[in-house]
């Protein structure tokens, strides 16, 4: 069976509010695969379950074959996870923190001390090994969280918000470490996110998450692609005839033209530019400026959930901000 | 195997904190000093009992509050980790909630034994008579004391999800079980409620054993010695049992 996990109908409620509703999903090895979704989509609450953190209301789930409720040892055997929230003890060094954790999780004594230089390697750390946690950066400290989760060799990496909180540098270190995981190591990754880029650059597929629900799985260029392709804008005062060459040349099957200006949605955008430029130039029209609109995960995943998720990340902020407010003014 | 190789790092864990902490380790030197040259001083001159030192009298008492409360306040450490998040990288690690539970439990009772041991050579201060057998005597004693001790702050913690909560333990553990333990005066001449109530107390059995260890012949038993022995053994495997479920069900 090529699935290492699999989920069936899948639910999570918390009283009235249903977390995860019914979530059916399969995922192959060796995949990365990207859970997407504003906060409170249920990400992190699907995460919890097939970790065996959270028990589920019903449904099932299978992971590396093992039954997340009646073999939630095995289970545990067979997983990494990152959690979203720090969960390192910052009172002991790096190196204590690995020798814990390989310890719980069963990692023979004579092989620690080889695997703790590797995956301190792997991250960049291996010169601060015995600095105290509280002396480490918050990136550094994730990578520290995320070499801890590979230290008993996981069948499953879980990874829950991996660059949440960091500067632009540190997540494209953590970027590369993870295709260097997979790259390396025989190992499934899964990771739930809202950084649009991050599901786009990272996922080989990617399910968006609203309200607890599925709304759309594939691989990111194919969710992009159903958006119906990118879109190529150009400027100039005489759209009537840029209009008709184009429409002439049969460029694309969609052709719009407004005033000053003429889009032409094509499925890539970057192999048709020089072919319309050259057209363009050859029957003498006067270009003012081109420019392209890829799509981008965000474009899909408001076309998926109705809404922007930049838009629900301000509007959460404003509520706690206002909630904040509230607090000091009493 | 790896069972016990993770509660060995979880044991190993608890004391290396508790020795790191120089602030604490100070305080737990200095605190019985103020309890038995201030406090004892003063009693012994003011409201002595007629025929015994009062110093060497309080001495098994003070060992016994220092190990109730380090074993509190270190039972907060369980807070402390959910808090920082460390809580979830044990819990969902394969090492099943009782190793857990007896890791910290084993962790703790190491650092409460510290704890108590620390304040033997006041001992000699005081001009009590403590030598190595008395002390080796004294250990197993020690042992039963800061195991049940232990799991009750354990208990509290598995039940008790913030600090606010926590402080609640002072005023409703700490100090009842602390005064209500013939600690600091013999329970011989009180009245028949605060017998009573003493008598429900387990570390009153904990402070009898000791001081009948310690002081000898000069003090009278309230209770046989394996009466206090069978009372701590049974509580500590109640309270043990109490924890390790109470702990297994957190989330």
């Amino acid at each position: 069976m090529p699935y290492i996990i699999q989920t069936s109908n899948l639910t999570r409620k918390y009283g009235s509010l249903t977390a995860v509703d019914s979530i059916t999903l399969n995922v192959e090895k060796g995949e990365i695969f990207g859970i997407l979704g504003p906060n409170g989509a249920g990400k992190t609450t699907l995460l919890s379950m097939l970790s065996t953190i959270l028990k589920p209301t019903s449904g099932t789930a299978t992971v590396n074959n093992y039954d997340i409720i009646r073999d939630n040892r095995m289970v545990r055997r067979s997983i990494g996870i990152v959690f979203q929230d720090p969960s390192i003890d910052a009172d002991m060094t790096a190196r204590e923190n690995l020798q814990m954790h390989a310890d719980l999780y069963g990692v023979p004594v004579s092989k620690q001390a080889d695997r703790i230089k590797i995956v301190l390697e792997l991250v960049q750390l291996e010169d601060k090994a015995d600095h105290f946690m509280y002396t480490f950066s918050g990136g550094m400290r994730r990578r520290l969280e995320i070499a801890r989760g590979l230290l008993h060799y996981p069948r499953v990496l879980f990874l829950d918000e991996p660059t949440i909180g960091l500067d632009p540098q540190s997540r494209d270190h953590i970027w590369e470490y993870i295709r260097k995981l997979r790259e390396r190591e025989d190992m499934t990754i899964i990771l739930t996110t809202h950084y649009m880029e991050e599901a786009d650059r990272l996922c080989d597929r990617v399910a968006i998450i609203d309200h607890g629900k599925i709304v759309a799985l594939d691989q990111p260029s194919a969710l992009k692609s159903r958006l119906g392709g990118d879109t190529i804008i150009l400027g100039t005062p005489e759209e009537q005839k840029l209009f008709d060459l184009l429409r002439q040349n049969s460029t694309s099957d969609s052709i719009q033209m407004e005033k000053g200006e003429v889009r032409v949605t094509v499925s890539n955008a970057n192999y048709l530019l020089p072919a319309i430029i050259e057209s363009t130039v050859a029957s003498g029209i006067q270009i003012d400026y081109i420019y392209i609109n890829h799509p981008d995960m965000n474009d899909v995943f408001m076309h998926y959930t109705g809404k922007d998720i930049r838009e629900e990340q301000v509007r959460e902020k404003s509520g706690r901000m206002a909630m904040m407010k509230r607090r000091r003014s009493r | 195997m790896s069972e016990l190789r993770g509660i060995y790092t979880l044991w190993l864990r608890e004391v290396k904190k508790f020795l790191r902490e120089k602030p604490r380790l100070l305080n737990a030197f200095c605190q019985p000093l103020l309890w038995l040259f201030i406090f004892g001083t003063g009693m012994r001159f003011s409201a002595g009992i007629p025929g015994v030192n009062y110093l060497e009298f309080i001495f098994p008492g003070l060992v016994c509050q220092a190990m109730l409360f380090t074993a509190m306040f270190m039972g907060v450490s369980v807070i402390w980790d959910r808090e920082f998040g460390f809580l979830k990288e044990i819990l969902v690690s394969p090492i099943s909630r009782p190793s857990i539970f007896l890791g910290k439990m084993l962790g703790i009772s190491t650092d409460v034994m510290i704890q108590g041991i620390i304040i033997f050579p006041f001992a000699f201060l005081i001009g009590a008579h403590v030598d190595i057998f008395i002390f080796i005597q004294a250990l197993p004693i020690m042992i039963l004391i800061s195991t049940g001790l232990v799991c009750i702050g354990l208990t509290f913690a598995s039940l008790v999800k913030n600090f606010e909560g926590f402080g609640l333990i002072q005023t409703f553990v700490n100090l009842p079980m602390f005064f209500l333990s013939g600690a600091l005066f013999p329970l011989a001449n009180v009245p028949q409620w605060l017998r009573w109530v003493s008598f429900a107390n387990p570390l009153t059995y904990g402070v009898d054993a000791l001081r009948t260890v310690m002081m000898g012949d000069t003090w009278v038993q309230m209770f046989p010695m394996y009466v206090s022995i069978a009372v701590l053994v049974v509580f500590d495997v109640f309270i043990f049992s109490v924890g390790t479920y109470a702990f297994s069900r957190t989330e």
